[in-house]
Parts: C-alpha cells; structure tokens; sequence
C-alpha cells in the first residue's frame, strides 16, 4: 500500500518537476543563431551570450500562459491529493484530484500543438524544436497517466 | 498663542532652503503611436511659486541616433512659438495652458523620422533652477501587443472561472442545507402539534429498531475489515 502511494507521487512529482523545467528554461527552438521561446531569445554574440526578451506575438503569450495555468493545475492537484488522503472515507476516489491532473494534462497538450502549429511563422527554417519542448510533450503523458491513476483508484486503509 | 503659532509656521516657510525651491518638470516616460497619427506630449510642472506672467516653456528635439538637439517650440511673453524652420514645421501646435501649468504640445502626421527623445524645460521666474524632463517617442508601423497582457489576461480568466465554480459549489450546497434544514423544523415542529399521546408509541418502536440497525451496521464494518 505504501510503496503505490510512494509510486503514485512520484509520478506526480516527476511529471511537476519535467513541466517546470520545460517552462523556466527558454529552450523551445535551438540552432546555430541560438535557443528562444518562451520568454528569451538567446543568441551567441561576440562579448557571450546576448538575450533579448521573447518575442511578444500573440501566440507566444498563449503558450506561456497555459505552460503557467498546467504548472498551477498540477500543484493544486498535488496539494489536493495529499487534502483527500487524509479525509476521503474508504473506498472513496480521488475524483478532484484526478481531474485537476488531467486539466494540467490537457493544457501541456494545448501549448505544445500552440507551438508546433504556429512557430514556423517566426523561427527559420534552420532552426530545430529544443529540450523543452521535448520535455513538454513527455510531461503531457505522464500527467494524463497521473489523472487516469487517481480517478481509478480507490482508497484504501 | 495662534496668533504666534501663525506667525512662526510663516517665518518657517519664508525660510525654506533653496533647493526645495527648485521647478519640478512633469512628462510621461514613453509615447507610443502610429504612422500617420497624432501624438499628445504633455509638460507640466510644479512650483512654489505662484504661476507668474513670464513663465516660459519649451520643448527641443533629438533624433534617435542623434547628438544634436534642435528647439521646435517656445512659450514665453504669453505668445507661442512654433517650429518653422526645422523638421516639425507644420506639424507642431499647442494646446497646453500655461496659466495651468500646462505645456503640452501636439505633433501631427508622424513619420518614422520622428522617432526620437523630447525634452520640455519649463522657467517659471523667479523659480528657474531645475532639470528639464524627457519623453521618448517610438513611432510604429502597427502597434504591438505589449508582452504579458495576453499571458496574464488567459491566466487571469482561467484561475477566475475556476474560484467562481468553486464559490458557487459551495454556495449551493450551504442554501440546498438550510432549505433541508428548514423542512425537518418545520416537521418536527407539525408533529410535535400533532399530538404527544401517539408520540410515545412509535418512539418506542422506533428505538428498537433503531438499535437493531446500528448493530447490523456494525456487524457489517468488522466484517469489511
């Protein structure tokens, strides 16, 4: 019983941790000019790496805000579960919890097929997609496989 | 004692140091507009002086990428003075109130030319000791979203929706308690009427019954167990 409730977090955790590092670090595209999006566009210069902030095209604001709204989604979830573990009756599910994962699930979904649909309008050619994008995509599984898990399960003494 | 109290809040003030004398010059930080457009650039100042005749505005202009400055307008003896010479000829006018305090001019039909800082001093005598305030103009092609608004604006309604769902959960649960809390009153209140004779003989039915329902149910959690 423990040792679910142990792998049942850390998925959770695991999923939290992969969907803030996918927004904090400005990685989305990478290539030989340099990284950009979400929030900086980075290049090599002469003196070192230059940064400029992103740019503010409407698409962009829409990932970073729901990259930000499925991080929230996700704490609260994880914050609700621990709130259900200790007043839920027997038997009872973790209706509430799951659907917040999945939300947070749902949202990842929604700002990487944003990006992938509308990034060629401002990233050459040349440039190819980064690690957190790539991170994102993963995140979006494994916070779906979360939700699923806590609407199934039932609680148990 | 007021009288002396007056006369002593008097004596203070005439005594100021001088550099709270100084003229403080008011414009905003950054002006945004469209080609084509007008822009309002407003100067104002403040004094402790009163607002004399003599007071003189003017405003100076330096392109972006520019070090010289070159005036464009001037207030002074009550009459304006407007650029006829330089890059704004025509294009300046003021529609400021200098008994108000108030230097603003208005530029029309901008260009990208015009990108640049301008800078509004203002002398109100005897009051002519202070720095001259600045104003930087960014003329645009289309004016751009500023970053964040959308970001915040989608977060905003999300986390909205999401606390009004919530308050109107509990909302309706707490009426739907008290509209069920009101009926069993309003019931147990009709059957006390009713009549306390018959009470007795149910009530003492229903205990046994009662009693015999929670030993099943207490049966039935230790075998779950």
């Amino acid at each position: 019983m423990l040792l679910l409730l142990l792998g049942i977090v850390f998925l959770h955790v695991a999923a939290l941790v992969l969907l803030f590092v996918s927004t904090i670090t400005s990685v989305w595209t990478t290539g030989n000019i340099g990284t950009s999006d979400l929030w900086l566009n980075c290049t090599s210069a002469v003196g070192g790496p230059r940064c400029d902030p992103a740019s503010a095209g409407e698409w962009i604001q829409a990932v970073q805000a729901v990259m930000i709204l499925s991080i929230i989604f996700s704490c609260i979830s994880l914050i609700l579960f621990f709130c259900q573990l200790f007043t839920l009756q027997k038997g009872g599910r973790f209706f509430l919890t799951g659907i917040f994962q999945i939300l947070a699930g749902l949202f990842v979904m929604c700002g990487g097929i944003i990006y992938t649909v509308m990034s060629p309008n401002w990233v050459p050619e040349t440039e190819s997609f980064g690690y957190s994008y790539i991170l994102a995509w993963v995140a979006f599984p494994l916070a779906l496989i979360s939700g699923v898990i806590y609407v199934i399960l039932r609680k148990r003494e | 004692m007021l009288t002396f109290l007056a006369l002593a809040a008097v004596a203070f003030l005439g005594t100021v140091p001088q550099q709270s004398q100084s003229i403080v010059i008011y414009t905003g930080w950054e002006r945004h507009a469209l080609v084509g457009s007008d822009v309002r650039l407003s100067c104002s100042f403040f004094s402790w002086r009163w607002t004399s005749d003599d007071v003189t505005f003017s405003w100076t202009f330096r392109p972006d990428g520019s070090r010289d400055s070159i005036s464009i307008f001037h207030y002074t003896g009550g009459a304006a003075y407007l650029d006829n010479k330089g890059p704004f000829r025509d294009r300046v006018e003021f529609v400021g109130n200098p008994a108000r305090r108030d230097g603003s001019i208005v530029l029309k039909n901008l260009d990208f030319n015009d990108n640049g800082t301008f800078t509004c001093d203002a002398k109100n005598p005897p009051d002519i000791v202070g720095r001259p305030s600045s104003v930087r103009l960014l003329v645009f092609e289309n004016v751009p979203i500023q970053a964040g608004v959308i970001t915040g604006a989608i977060i905003g309604v999300v986390l909205g929706l999401l606390v009004l769902i919530v308050v109107i959960y509990y909302l309706m649960r707490f009426l739907v308690a008290r509209r069920v809390f009101n009926l069993s009153v309003s019931k147990h209140g009709k059957k006390k009427k009713e009549g306390s004779q018959q009470r007795q003989g149910p009530a003492a039915s229903a205990e046994p019954a009662k009693a015999s329902s929670d030993k099943k149910k207490q049966e039935s959690r230790k075998d779950k167990k």
